[in-house]
């Protein structure tokens, strides 16, 4: 891989994140438990909407072979993305939905806190407008996890239920490609292993005030990284993709 | 008048899409004017802000009326957009809509939302927020406990 590959496949990964669990936060509109809920989760996604279109129009201008940020979004298969797990995952209850919404942002907020550095001046720049949102996505998402941790105890085993079922994505997200060394090396990249603890000590301040118990991760489920994805990706991109590919030259 | 003059009397005139009391220039996403090429140099407020398109076709239909054809449009990044950018006109005219301003400075790590908002209604600090993500990307939804009217925030950011 070279290290112009190196880049587009950082990008991509970065951007894919962002676009599949805004994807997922959308499919909550007109369903959520309430209406400032669902302008709430709507208004996460269209965040991250925003952070998808910068960080894939970068990428296609790093790969240098005329794909912009719609064409890398609509006209790319299940294994050509390079999101994590995590965000491809059905949305379960809305207490399933804030556990991923914790673990997500958690870590995306520490992400980008490094990024700003980045000897890559468009990395550094982008990361820094999207911290500013993310902050208040991993604020939103500490609160809930502590309004239904320390609940009602349905609200409570909801909770927990939800970061069981998201325990064995965690690991993924704090694991560095091979061909992401350069690039560190470089200052370019961010390497995930440095993200873990400032993620574990924001997740046992929460847990601490959710009275949740911290986790006890089981085996981990890895792959997305290296387009090996769940057969839920592939059901969203049917969904998300549609129009653009029944209708190529549809403008608006 | 300089072309310089001529360019910010034109924006000042363009209207924000959602929230058409304030223009462009008072929510600080006109960051400046550039020689070389002539150019206008605008930011958004939130990356996902989908009023950004609207916004630059605004800016260039009101450039080219004004017989500004020439004066490009730059999108920039850096550095990110601030709440401290609303000026002090911007700030009045919000308050006179109904949505409360955020004060100076609170959009800073530590402080954001920690100062309760004015009821832009009675004008009564006793108020809460209701929620934190509102109607559009830039706004929080509030109430007022003493005229128990709800009203828009703009988040501090």
């Amino acid at each position: 891989m070279t290290a112009n590959e190196a880049l587009f496949d950082y990008a991509l990964r970065l951007g894919d994140d962002a676009l599949i669990l805004s994807q997922r936060l959308g499919e909550w509109c007109g369903h959520a438990p309430a209406i400032e809920t669902d302008l709430t989760l709507t208004n996460v996604a269209l965040d991250l909407i925003g952070q998808a279109m910068l960080l894939l129009g970068y990428a296609g201008e790093v790969e240098g072979k005329g794909r912009d940020a719609d064409k890398l979004a609509f006209h790319r298969d299940a294994t050509k993305y390079r999101n994590c797990l995590l965000v491809e995952q059905p949305n379960g209850d809305f207490g399933r939905t804030i556990a991923r919404q914790f673990i997500f942002s958690t870590y995306q907020r520490a992400l980008y806190q490094e990024l700003t550095r980045s000897s890559d001046r468009r990395l550094a720049e982008i990361a820094a407008k999207a911290l500013k949102e993310t902050i208040y996505h991993a604020d939103l998402a500490a609160e809930w996890v502590i309004r239904l941790g320390d609940g009602t105890e349905e609200s409570h085993e909801r909770m927990k239920a939800g970061f069981e079922w998201y325990w064995r994505f965690v690991e993924e997200l704090f694991t560095a490609e091979p061909a992401d060394a350069a690039l560190i090396g470089a200052g370019i990249a961010v390497d995930p292993a440095k993200l873990r603890a400032p993620f574990d000590a924001a997740l046992a301040a929460t847990f601490a005030e959710a009275t949740l118990a911290l986790p006890k991760y089981p085996r981990p489920i890895t792959g997305g990284r290296k387009g090996r994805h769940s057969e839920h990706l592939g059901h969203l991109l049917a969904e998300m993709q549609f129009l653009p590919r029944a209708y190529p030259d549809a403008v608006w | 008048m300089t072309w310089r003059d001529r360019v910010m009397d034109v924006l000042s005139r363009v209207a924000d899409p959602e929230i058409p009391v304030v223009s462009v220039v008072d929510l600080g996403i006109v960051r400046g004017v550039k020689d070389d090429p002539k150019s206008v140099v605008i930011t958004t407020t939130y990356s996902g802000c989908p009023a950004t398109q609207v916004i630059t076709s605004d800016i260039r239909k009101a450039l080219d009326d004004a017989a500004l054809n020439d004066v490009k449009i730059e999108m920039a990044l850096s550095p990110p957009w601030t709440t401290d950018w609303i000026t002090e006109a911007g700030r009045k005219k919000l308050q006179a809509y109904g949505i409360a301003p955020p004060p100076k400075g609170s959009g800073a790590p530590g402080l954001k939302n920690a100062q309760p908002a004015t009821c832009p209604r009675c004008g009564s600090i006793k108020t809460r927020e209701v929620s934190r993500f509102g109607s559009t990307p830039c706004k929080a939804l509030w109430q007022c406990e003493t005229c128990r009217e709800p009203f828009d925030r703009f988040k501090c950011h």
